[in-house]
């Protein structure tokens, strides 16, 4: 299956929970079925008939994709309700329920409420603008991977245990390797049980050679051999694996602090990007990895993986607001070729489950 | 970070009415905090929706208790409901029970992608034998992830523990069959099944763990989530637990600085004990849940609040304040000591009572490791009553023959005997060296105004952070007997008590 259905499929698939939701909440509303033409002047009728095609199974093809839409209540007889104090808090809620957080949710109902206020509002047009505003939050943060000069690139791969770090650098030396791109892997996870042999399979799956020494080598060592060895062999990029560890055990930060310097011995300017790698379904607690790795080891950008199920990633839209690190790439998937650029308007359609 | 409850509900408990009966207004404010809070801990949406409906009919209309505020009062309701709702097994006093009576007992772990499966049956089957002297093979149906077979391989040699061997190119049910034929030819007791990391929307690979799950009729399903799961725990939960079917749940990461409303959300959803928690990635972190403490940290306040409130309930205030008085002058006798352990067995131990001081999970930890548990202090008050009057109040006066006596008379060895006099004389010789400190004025603010304090409600210690006084709302109930450094009033506690005990556990 190709990328683009795949990230259509997900799409569509995860753009119900919260659709229903925003179409539930008009549903609380004591406000009966109004006619929307008559109502809702600026609502274009074609449109709208064109966009609540029902899709509850995700299909493939350009038409159903396109009609992706998935209001699934003729627009005549969509449902609208004032927007007051209640319905506001609904509306937090239902970005609360993305993971986005209370802060952010607060904000962001907020801004929506803004010249809506006590105003009648219909459920499409909610959705249109929730997914507006998370974009306009993402837009700035959305870069890809930066490719330098420099020989070679060196790409230091951080996060807490099971994130996906592993399986993402097998990614993004496939991607590279395909782009023309002569990389290398530094299995520096030299913790955990057959991390160094995962580690090996992903080289031999993107065709790229994996710098390796026993389990229970030193991590900075490590780091410092393989990119002697990456220069010596003329390596146009670097990416060095680092075993899971939570931000918040301080002899495990002090050992990633101690990679980076020792990185640094040999080359001052490497590492050159520091990707932090953030599972979706983690809660709140993304927001503390990201300070305090940051702070450690001076992430330059994040990926997230895990975009393929049901969690919804809201916090980033929170980390987009309060810390502003770039996101380069979502996963969503195991497979080598499953990870895609971040892509804000369609990271927010998915996340509020707009649908134009 | 986040925003600690006892600060966002000081401004409402202020509004709060003062006396009588929560009143439906009371309680709505309050409560509106909470689910904020239990939002932040990344208590799935509904749950927590739920939960507050539940404890709002609970509070309205609750007489409050005449020692603590309206907002304390909804505080115990919220904790104590929250605790109901998480109560697993680890509270117990055998632990989690697992069906594994029947040999060779199949056991089924599952879960997303990452989130600590591997490593969880390998603890898991560290624990069963060792404890409990299983014999147990683990099996790798992980057919899916690079190197995942050779991972619980390297795991099991780590630990003892038999393996499988891997033949590739078979699938989980393959596999599953196999380790049953494995288990019974080879006399196990138990064959743990680690299943390979799914989404709980991947059609194809919940297909696969309900075929495994067809095939080997596991005795227990465990979902292993990560603690740091936020508000996708509900669909995590009730898809597995739907299509799979679950018997327990294992919490991993909880070693990390999330908190842990996941918990909240696994139990109310699937309505299965979590079992276990995962404190670590070493092999032998995993303990049992206790609900207890998560409440408190889901709460993020838990801490201080549910000592104050728990004090509250168990201490006569009176009998502490005569006892502090008498440790301020350097006087601890047997008598004082054997009130100490009890309060710290109605606290709920010794790490109950130091899980509730922020900071102190650490120190906890070595306490369990050093078996501080219930049934130390309950020995230990056992030889205090073995005692005679004289002895209790002279403790100089246990010779040898002496100890032999109380020694037998409270079926412990004299050695036991000889920890529990020796951490009866480091705790002297601190409560003299604080009571000196009290006279020079030392404590300001501290321990010497909590015992000075009078009508019974002393201000509280200062908080991390935070100027004493600050929270209105919090102002305890405080039994005298706080000690400084430590946030809030930990009653009856001597002071630096980690170096005090040294003699109380197994070890040393
Ligand atoms: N569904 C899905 N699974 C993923 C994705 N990325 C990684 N995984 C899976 O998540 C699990 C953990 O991935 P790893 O790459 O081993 O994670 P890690 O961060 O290297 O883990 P540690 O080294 O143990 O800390 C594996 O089962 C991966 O297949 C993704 O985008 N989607
Ligand atoms: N800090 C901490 N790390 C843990 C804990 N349990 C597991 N881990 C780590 O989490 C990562 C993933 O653990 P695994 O056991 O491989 O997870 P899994 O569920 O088997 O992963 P898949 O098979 O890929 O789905 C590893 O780095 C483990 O060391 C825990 O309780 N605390
Ligand atoms: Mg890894
Ligand atoms: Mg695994």
């Amino acid at each position: 299956m190709s990328f683009f259905s795949r990230l259509k499929e997900r799409l569509l698939k995860s753009s119900s929970k919260i659709d229903e939701g925003v179409d539930a909440l008009m549903e609380s509303g004591d406000e009966g079925p109004v006619d929307a033409i008559a109502e809702t002047p600026g609502t274009a009728a074609s449109t709208e008939t064109a966009r609540s095609a029902e899709s509850a199974e995700p299909q493939p093809g350009l038409a159903s994709r396109m009609l992706g839409a998935v209001t699934g209540r003729s627009p005549a007889v969509e449902k609208q309700r004032v927007l007051d104090d209640e319905m506001l808090e609904e509306l937090e809620e239902l970005l609360i329920s993305t993971d986005l957080g209370v802060d952010t949710a607060t904000r962001i109902a907020a801004n929506i409420a803004e010249g809506r206020f006590g105003r009648r509002v219909g459920g499409s047009e909610i959705k249109r603008v929730l997914a507006d505003e998370v974009a306009r939050v993402l837009e700035p943060v959305a870069k890809p991977l930066p490719l330098y000069a420099k020989k070679p690139q060196v790409v230091l791969v951080v996060g807490v245990n099971g994130s996906g770090k592993t399986t993402t650098i097998g990614k993004i030396a496939s991607q590279l390797k395909g782009a023309g791109k002569s990389v290398m892997i530094a299995a520096g996870d030299t913790f955990r049980a057959a991390a160094v042999e995962q580690l090996s399979v992903w080289g031999e799956r993107a065709g790229v050679p994996v710098f390796k020494l026993p389990q229970g080598s030193d991590p900075a060592s490590l780091a410092f051999d393989a990119l002697a060895k990456a220069q010596e062999d003329g390596a146009d990029v670097l990416l060095i694996d680092t075993a899971g560890r939570l931000q918040n055990r301080q002899d495990l930060m002090e050992e990633l602090a101690k990679i980076v310097r020792v990185i640094r011995k040999r080359d001052e300017t490497a590492p050159h990007n520091t990707l932090l790698v953030l599972d979706a379904t983690t809660g709140q607690n993304a927001i503390s990895q990201v300070e305090v790795f940051r702070k450690i080891a001076d992430v330059t950008g994040l990926v997230m993986t895990k975009l393929d199920g049901t969690a919804r990633g809201g916090v980033l839209v929170a980390l987009a607001d309060k810390v502003g690190l770039p996101i380069h790439a979502i996963g969503v998937g195991e497979g080598i070729e499953d990870l895609q650029p971040f892509d804000p308007a369609e990271f927010a359609k998915a996340l509020t489950g707009s649908t134009d | 970070m986040f925003e600690a409850l006892s600060d966002r509900l000081s401004g409402v408990f202020d509004k709060l009415t003062k006396q009588g009966a929560l009143t439906e207004a009371d309680v709505q404010a309050a409560l509106r905090e909470v689910r904020t809070a239990l939002l932040e801990a990344d208590v799935a949406l509904p749950v927590a929706r739920d939960f507050i409906g539940r404890v709002k009919s609970q509070a309205v209309g609750a007489a409050v208790l005449k020692s603590v505020t309206p907002g304390q009062m909804v505080i115990k309701i919220v904790h104590d409901e929250l605790k109901t709702t998480l109560a697993g097994e680890g509270d117990a006093d055998e632990g989690p029970k697992l069906k594994i009576d029947s040999p060779p007992a199949p056991v089924m772990m599952v879960g997303l992608q990452g989130s600590g499966k591997t490593t969880t049956t390998a603890k898991l089957a560290k624990r069963l034998k060792e404890r409990d002297g299983k014999k147990i093979l683990m099996a790798s149906l992980d057919t899916n992830r690079p190197a995942a077979m050779e991972q619980l391989q390297i795991l099991g040699a780590q630990v003892g523990v038999d393996t499988l061997p891997i033949v590739p190119g078979q699938t989980p049910v393959q596999i599953a069959k196999r380790a049953k034929q494995q288990a019974s030819l080879g006399g196990y007791d138990v064959y743990m099944l680690d299943t390979a990391g799914r989404l709980h929307v991947n059609e194809e690979l919940m297909a696969e763990v309900e075929a495994v799950r067809d095939e080997a009729k596991p005795h227990e399903t465990l979902l292993v989530v990560d603690s740091l799961t936020g508000q996708d725990a509900v669909n995590v939960a009730k898809e597995f637990n739907e299509r799979v079917g679950v018997s327990g749940v294992v919490l991993t990461r909880m070693d990390g600085d999330g908190r842990g409303g996941a918990a909240l959300s696994m139990r109310a959803v699937t309505g299965k004990p979590i079992k276990f928690v995962g404190v670590g990635e070493k092999i032998d972190q995993l303990e049992e849940f206790h609900a207890e403490r998560v409440a408190g940290r889901i709460l993020g306040m838990g801490d201080i609040v549910t000592l104050v409130e728990k004090a509250a309930e168990t201490m006569e205030r009176e009998a502490a304040e005569r006892q502090a008085k008498r440790m301020m002058k350097g006087r601890f006798d047997m008598n004082d000591l054997r009130q100490q352990l009890e309060q710290m067995m109605k606290l709920g131990g010794m790490s109950g009572v130091m899980g509730m001081l922020p900071g102190m999970g650490k120190l906890t930890k070595q306490l369990e490791g050093a078996n501080m548990d219930d049934k130390v202090l309950k020995r230990q008050v056992a030889i205090i009553q073995s005692m005679t009057k004289d002895e209790r109040r002279k403790p100089e006066l246990l010779q040898a023959s002496r100890k032999k006596r109380i020694a037998a008379g409270s079926g412990v060895e004299v050695p036991e005997v000889n920890k529990l006099i020796k951490m009866h004389r480091q705790m002297q010789d601190m409560m003299k060296k604080m009571g000196k400190m009290g006279k020079k004025g030392l404590m300001r603010g501290g321990l010497a105004q909590m015992l000075g304090g009078k009508g019974g409600l002393g201000p509280s210690g200062p908080m991390p952070g935070q100027a004493p006084g600050q929270m209105p709302g919090q102002a305890p109930v405080a039994p005298p007997g706080g000690f400084p450094g430590l946030p809030g009033a930990a009653p009856g506690l001597p002071p630096n008590l980690p170096g005090g005990l040294s003699g109380l556990g197994k070890k040393k």
